[in-house]
């Protein structure tokens, strides 16, 4: 009798067990796990359209910054958890290329995408999604309680005017950070852009941790001025933020995102599918809701709050010199404003 | 001087000098125990393991011996960080336990008005995740606050917000260890001191201090603990100061560089090891302060003290009810500070980082999972380790494996997962990335004070209930689930209650090991700070408050008429 109370226990705990494997490890047959770096509020149209054309694949996305999402997959080298890497910068994924990580496919129609905005060899790595670029969000509210001028340039930010007022993110962590920091040392060359960096740092008030930080902060008044990236800046502006949008007139700073299959991923079909529907007109309207710049050239773009023409903004950029340098360029920066020790508060 | 030591039995079937034949019920629970202990082996002990180890290897495994720990002192940026944590724990333990002195005092000394409500109110923090009032801090004294000018010109980010924050958010924890001791205090002392003509302020220094020492020193080493290893706050307002705890984090998250994690995980295991023995050994010595014949202080009205207290536990309320207030409005509110009118905008959490609403539907699945399971594992484990005859060593061995946890930071036994779990050689490596092992890491997170709230219910049940069983050859798991389980029924919900609130606040240890498909509430909060979410950060952590708060509500509810029936037989 006690037996049967025991059995009648032990069986009801091994139901509750065995449905708590369940609950974690349900079947997912096509699971597709995709390392992103691709906005919060961007992903979930982008799978919903992707699913919608590819009934029983799933996107499961691991969402970070740039930078972390990179350290990851290096971090990962000897055992990858991804299958794709999905809108992440075109200089994080040259670093995958060099070490060996990425599967080169040439998806369907890629015949049809820019050809800056990929891989050149005929089964490329990676292949470009879009062009994000810097963008100034400058609060209207706190720039006219403080009396501040607004900016129209790179230049005009080292004013000692702007002291303690700005926001940037931090490129060791952030994609848009570290276009920043990679579009001056080209265009101010490699010590005058240093040289640039120490005069802007006497007047940041926060290095982020993401690149739309800045640009939410200073739609919330918390700082006058946040480097921040088009995108975000569009997007906070229809959001309500009482901010203006500055594209600095010395160039933009940019990046592509891009994707790129894995070499060890053990789901290769759905992976690929994922990379033709990447290339797709389809997808590239989505991009267009999003970035002025995408890879399919032709198709317009419906950003309302930007003015001027990006595309001939953006600096001339050398990608495989900034993906060779990345290591170098975010050593220094640490060493020269990481380690800064508490500005006096 | 030989000296020959009596060793007293602990109950009287050991002190038969015959040796019993063991039972079947004595083998039963022998395996259990050591079953129970086998469990937190794996669940404690290896991945502690694994971390030491960790810290001594290069990042392809090789053994490097202490080149880890140089590279960290090496760098100015990181070994700053431990002064750093250093005096910001030290500050926040002397407020914060110097305010929950004089709290408490006004609970148990005095007869102020309103003391049911003060006890509901301290509570509050402890119900929220350590990020929420660090949020709160930021709508108060951030660029944009509401009283910044209290602050006269300096940052709320950096110390001063750090402090702040942990204040609040620890307050609850200091308060409960100081009611407790001073609402244990002898009347007689007083009586006494009063009879000898001592000034009041005599009898405050020489009576009411001596008596509550120990439950301040133990304040004092549970709120340092908390303070040095907490995350939350520090993340969120901690601008550019560094400390060890968000070293981890950004070390292993942000760079992936895990060996110098360990190395900062162990530092700061020191401090909250070396607090923990102390408080152990000075709880030692607090069972000798009691004694059978104390009778219990009641204050007696005094208009002066009375009013003055009121005074101060009101503006101490008010605080915690304004940091709250703060996030639940910046929450609702369409665009902080330009748009106020009311809107759930910041409640579409799906448009966000940190995983949507999915999040808090997993935390609610993983808190109820972890009180369940927990309060089954706790309390039966609990009950082996107190019954079990005999079997010392091991019991003993068990009984510090229980207790461990408690020097543990969160932060270190997450990381301690990553590294025992998510080695493709451990045979477990299955349940890493699931649901099932956050629960796991839940459960060990928060064993030891649920194991001890166990074994005191479990210490007040005669012995005679298991000889009497016995004798009548009643198996041990019928005397458990028919009598020990009744009459600790207010325990094992205290317990259970206790897991769910915790497991929905949580987020140090959890950081490290989520998945995709598992991400949490508080980890979502943390997440959509990161990214500049602020509002919505708040608006998740309300979400996490209110679930807490109204479970705690019901469960109290329920509980009253419950236990009460259910009770009644410990009244006469």
């Amino acid at each position: 009798m006690y037996l049967c109370t025991i059995s009648g226990l032990r069986r009801a705990l091994v139901s509750i067990a065995a449905a708590m494997f369940c609950l974690s490890t349900a079947a997912r047959a096509a699971d597709l796990t995709v390392y992103t770096a691709l906005e919060a509020d961007q992903i979930k149209p982008y799978k919903a359209a992707f699913e919608k054309a590819n009934p029983g694949i799933n996107i499961l996305w691991v969402r970070d910054s740039t930078g972390i999402i990179t350290a990851k997959l290096l971090a990962e080298k000897a055992n990858p958890k991804a299958d794709v890497v999905m809108g992440l910068a075109a200089t994080s994924l040259m670093l995958l290329q060099k070490e060996g990580m990425l599967m080169p496919y040439a998806p369907a129609g890629l015949d049809k995408v820019d050809g800056k905005m990929r891989d050149p060899a005929a089964s490329p790595q990676w292949v470009g999604m879009d062009v994000w670029a810097s963008a100034f969000c400058v609060n209207t509210v706190e720039s006219g309680k403080k009396n501040l001028p607004e900016p129209a340039s790179w230049a005009d930010l080292t004013k000692p005017v702007y002291q303690g007022q700005i926001a940037m993110p931090n490129p060791a962590s952030s994609g848009t950070g570290f276009l920043m920091v990679s579009a001056w040392l080209q265009m101010f060359g490699w010590d005058g852009g240093w040289k640039y960096m120490d005069e802007l740092h006497k007047n940041i008030a926060a290095y982020t941790h993401s690149g739309s930080k800045p640009c939410r902060q200073a739609a919330a008044g918390e700082y006058a001025i946040g480097l921040s990236f088009e995108y975000r800046a569009n997007k906070t502006k229809k959001g309500g933020g009482p901010i203006s949008i500055v594209l600095p007139k010395e160039g933009l700073g940019w990046d592509m995102e891009a994707i790129g299959i894995m070499k060890t991923t053990k789901e290769a079909e759905a992976a690929k599918k994922l990379a033709d529907w990447a290339a797709t007109p389809e997808a590239n309207k989505l991009y267009a809701e999003n970035f002025a710049i995408v890879a399919l050239p032709g198709i317009a773009s419906s950003m309302e709050f930007i003015q001027g023409d990006i595309d001939k903004m953006l600096i001339k950029n050398d990608f495989a010199w900034a993906a060779e340098n990345r290591d170098k360029i975010l050593a220094e920066w640490s060493k020269r404003y990481d380690g800064k020790s508490e500005p006096k508060n | 001087m030989a000296t020959e030591t009596l060793i007293l039995p602990d109950h009287p079937a050991a002190a038969a000098p015959l040796r019993q034949k063991l039972g079947r019920d004595d083998w039963i629970m022998r395996g259990a125990v050591v079953a129970l202990g086998l469990w937190l082996i794996v669940t404690v002990l290896l991945p502690l393991w694994a971390l030491l180890s960790k810290s001594f290897q290069a990042a392809d495994g090789r053994f490097v011996g202490l080149a880890n720990f140089q590279a960290y002192f090496a760098n100015p940026a990181l070994a700053d960080s431990i002064w750093h944590s250093v005096w910001v724990s030290l500050l926040s333990t002397v407020i914060c336990v110097l305010l929950a002195f004089v709290y408490a005092y006004g609970l148990t000394r005095t007869c102020m008005p309103g003391r049911g409500l003060f006890r509901i109110i301290a509570q509050i923090p402890i119900l929220a995740p350590s990020l929420l009032p660090a949020i709160s801090l930021v709508y108060l004294f951030g660029n944009q606050g509401l009283v910044k000018w209290m602050l006269f010109g300096a940052s709320i980010y950096g110390p001063i917000g750090i402090v702040m924050g942990e204040v609040f958010w620890t307050f609850p924890h200091a308060l409960i260890i100081i009611t407790t001791a001073l609402a244990i205090s002898d009347a007689r002392l007083y009586e006494a001191a009063e009879a000898l003509r001592a000034s009041s302020h005599r009898t405050f220094w020489t009576v009411t201090i001596p008596g509550a020492r120990y439950g301040l020193i133990s304040a004092v080493f549970v709120v340092f603990t908390l303070v040095i290893t907490d995350f939350g706050v520090p993340k969120v307002i901690g601008g550019k100061f560094n400390v060890l705890a968000t070293d981890i984090y950004k070390q292993v998250v942000g760079q992936q560089n895990f060996q110098m994690g360990a190395v900062v995980g162990l530092i700061l295991l020191l401090p909250a090891a070396l607090a923990f023995v102390v408080d152990q050994l000075m709880q030692r010595r607090q069972l000798a302060l009691l004694s059978a014949r104390a009778v219990p202080y009641a204050p007696k009205p005094d208009a002066t003290i009375d009013r003055a207290m009121l005074a101060i536990c009101s503006l101490i309320a008010f605080a915690i009810l304004v940091i709250l207030g703060v996030s639940f409005f910046a929450s609702i509110a369409t665009f902080w500070p330009y748009n106020l009118t009311p809107s759930f905008k910041n409640f579409d959490f799906d448009m966000m980082d940190g995983g949507g609403w999915r999040s808090y539907f997993n935390s609610l699945l993983m808190a109820g999972l972890t009180a369940l399971f927990g309060t089954a594992v706790i309390f039966t484990g609990a009950y082996l380790v107190e019954k079990t005859p005999r079997f010392r060593a091991i019991r003993g061995f068990v009984q510090f494996l229980a207790l461990l946890p408690l020097a543990v930071p969160g932060l270190v036994l997450g990381l301690g997962y990553i590294f025992f779990f998510n080695n493709p050689a451990n045979p477990l490596n299955f349940i890493y990335g699931t649901m099932a092992i956050l629960v796991i890491c839940t459960i060990s997170h928060f064993y030891s004070v649920s194991h001890l709230t166990a074994v005191t219910a479990l210490k007040q049940i005669d012995q005679e209930f298991e000889i009497v069983s016995a004798s009548l050859r009643v198996p041990f798991w019928r005397t458990f689930m028919r009598v020990t389980l009744p009459v600790c029924l207010p325990a094992v919900l205290d317990i259970a209650m206790y897991l769910f609130v915790n497991a929905m606040t949580t987020v140090s240890a959890v950081v490290f090991i989520y998945a995709p498909h598992t991400t949490l509430a508080a980890i979502a909060v943390l997440n959509m700070d990161d990214a500049g979410d602020v509002a919505p950060a708040a608006a998740m952590a309300m979400v996490v408050f209110a679930t807490a708060a109204v479970t705690r509500a019901v469960y109290m509810l329920l509980t009253q008429g419950y236990l009460a029936r259910a009770q009644m037989w410990r009244k006469r």
